[in-house]
């Protein structure tokens, strides 16, 4: 169990971070969106072995989930959830006023690239 | 008495809540953004007064007790990096209020700058890992708000990068709040600290770098701050002088108590020496290279966070001491210099140093509210910035750190020359016209207070040195007691 999701984790982890690095701004949202998974996963993995649901129920005793990295994992989904929202708003409107979705070049080092190229 | 600790958070919430609901009466919101503002800033005040007295406050939410529940505590640290947060954010809303601008553009302005101050209060009073993530969270969010919301076709980029980055560190924290969670079964801080005593040494000291990366980001260390000078400098002047004083700060303040608090060490750590001096060097060099005020005054606050890390990395009480005056220095001078840069904008037009000229003929008060915030900021005596470099410069030597030391003061130096800069292009010169352009009194007079309370501290610089030595032998010496509720045993 622990090891599909250690494994699972990595691999939203490598995907995301490929997909961060592209230019495309839909790509890097759903990017950050495989990362968000993976680290709900993480948390959710750190909680150890699952067993019956962690309910006040005094007539079974064996061993129950720990339900603080399920609280925790819902208040992260939450939260991600409505920054996601936000930054897709974000992209939308960077789309209307630019007609395109990719991330523009960095001002800066424009400026370097066109000083370097009037000094040869 | 624990009422006191839950009223810096909850105070800016319902101010945020009220702001929302009055939606149309812009007098309405100032009025409650103001009150709330300056309520909180008070309440700040007898806080830390109650705290230095009595020791740490600690307020178990919910009636939980500690450490299941999600608790709550003030202690000399926090309690003063409160009323420096406190007073910046009253001074800057008085700011974008008698500049009108801000406000009237944005309706929301007033509900998200409060619940950013509560977010800042709930990441300094809170005594949970995971609270501490929330915290962060509000506080972040309200800034992706604050940063975007004005943000047209071309400004969308750096925005984009800031929430992008902000993201992806969100991610890393829980990542290892998840670890730290597995390998120890709480995340409340009082309760790690004591079990992490059990963890092997190799794990734990993983487990501390990754949470020092993670709020590195936030604080923009080297190299982990290339989003800062990007995106800061795109929003309107009162939220990148918020977000010049705070944000950063509150990344380092969560630096110092984590490392202090779950990852102690006796000794001075070499790499957050070399990452501080890094830190100081690179960030000063990248403000020496940019033509604009808050583009350079943005490269600063990198720099100097440097001196903050490199007061951590001493490991000792005195170097710690050292960091938090420095802090308290960075909020109030970084967000005044803003201020400034905001006021020389708002009279001429522009910030480009090369377009402006004879502002200190033009306009003598911006001159002179600027000349010792810069001053400061480069830590010439006698003022702020001199008492917290004059500490760490101590605190080093009594660390026998003596090439950090001497990178700090060739940094300073620097940070000098990039001041310079800024007065002999903007300050002095003949006016390039002659209309007059009135600066809003009202904005000048909230720069005049910021400045005044760096002199302040300047003046005052005994008791809140000595005051600060207290707090950092808090979190050193007797790191378990300080936030670790009564009754409680370890």
């Amino acid at each position: 169990m622990t090891w599909t999701i250690a494994i699972t984790a990595g691999v939203l982890f490598g995907a995301g971070t490929y997909l961060i690095l592209q230019r495309l701004l839909s790509r890097i949202i759903v990017g950050l969106g495989l990362i968000a998974h993976a680290a709900n996963l993480i948390l959710l993995g750190s909680g150890g072995a699952p067993g019956e649901p962690p309910l006040l129920d005094e007539a079974s005793a064996g061993p129950y989930s720990d339900p603080l990295e399920q609280a925790l994992v819902l208040t992260a989904i939450v939260i991600t959830f409505g920054i996601t929202a936000f930054l897709l708003a974000l992209a939308y409107r960077s789309w209307t006023e630019q007609g395109s979705d990719e991330v523009e070049d960095d001002r800066e080092d424009l400026r370097i690239a066109r000083r370097r190229e009037a000094k040869p | 008495m624990t009422t006191l600790a839950t009223l810096p958070i909850v105070i800016p919430l319902l101010a945020g809540a009220l702001a929302l609901a009055l939606g149309r009466s812009i007098a309405g919101r100032r009025t409650i953004s103001l009150i709330a503002s300056g309520a909180s800033a008070a309440v700040a005040a007898i806080l830390l007064v109650a705290v230095d007295n009595d020791g740490a406050v600690v307020v178990a939410v919910g009636g939980w007790t500690p450490p299941f529940g999600i608790e709550l505590v003030a202690d000399r640290f926090s309690a003063l990096l409160l009323v420096a947060s406190t007073v910046a954010l009253f001074a800057v809303l008085v700011y974008a209020v008698s500049q009108r601008a801000t406000d009237e553009e944005f309706r929301g302005f007033h509900a998200v700058y409060q619940i950013l101050g509560a977010g800042v209060a709930l990441a300094l009073l809170t005594g949970d890992l995971f609270t501490m993530f929330v915290a962060f969270e509000i506080m972040l969010t309200a800034s992706y708000v604050l940063l975007t919301h004005r943000a047209d076709g071309t400004e969308t980029r750096p925005a984009i990068s800031y929430v992008v980055i902000g993201l992806v560190a969100s991610a890393l924290f829980l990542i290892s709040i998840g670890l730290i969670y597995g390998v120890t079964g709480t995340v409340n801080l009082a309760d790690l600290s004591v079990r992490l005593d059990a963890v092997p040494p190799g794990l734990r000291s993983g487990l501390g770098w990754l949470l020092f990366m993670v709020f590195g980001i936030k604080a923009a260390i080297f190299p982990l701050f290339f989003w800062l000078p990007d995106s800061y400098p795109v929003a309107p002047t009162p939220v990148t002088a918020l977000f010049a004083g705070l944000l950063t700060k509150i990344g380092v303040y969560a630096i110092i108590r984590t490392q202090t608090l779950l990852f102690p060490s006796d000794e001075p750590s070499t790499f957050m020496l070399v990452i501080a001096g890094l830190t100081m060097i690179v960030g000063v060099l990248g403000a020496i290279a940019q033509t604009d005020i808050k583009r350079i005054l943005s490269f600063h606050i990198v720099s100097q966070i440097g001196y903050m890390i490199m007061g951590l990395g001493f490991g000792t009480v005195a170097g710690v001491a050292a960091a938090i005056v420095f802090i308290v220095h960075q909020i109030i001078v970084k967000a005044s210099l803003f201020l400034v840069g905001g006021l020389v904008e708002e009279s001429e037009g522009t910030g480009a140093i090369d377009a402006v000229n004879g502002v200190a003929r033009r306009s003598p008060i911006i001159a002179a509210l600027f000349l010792p915030a810069a001053l400061s900021l480069a830590g010439f005596p006698p003022f702020s910035g001199f008492v917290g470099k004059l500490a760490l410069v101590e605190a080093g030597f009594a660390a026998n750190a003596w090439i950090i030391v001497g990178v700090s003061l060739a940094a300073s130096v620097l940070t000098l020359f990039s001041m310079t800069k800024i007065w002999a292009g903007v300050f002095w010169g003949t006016p390039n016209t002659t209309e007059r352009r009135i600066t809003p009194r009202g904005m000048a007079l909230a720069t005049a207070s910021l400045v005044a309370f760096s002199l302040v501290i300047a003046v005052a610089a005994e008791p809140i040195v000595s005051y600060a030595e207290r707090a950092a032998d808090d979190l050193i010496v007797e790191r378990i007691i300080a936030a670790m509720p009564e009754g409680v045993s370890s």
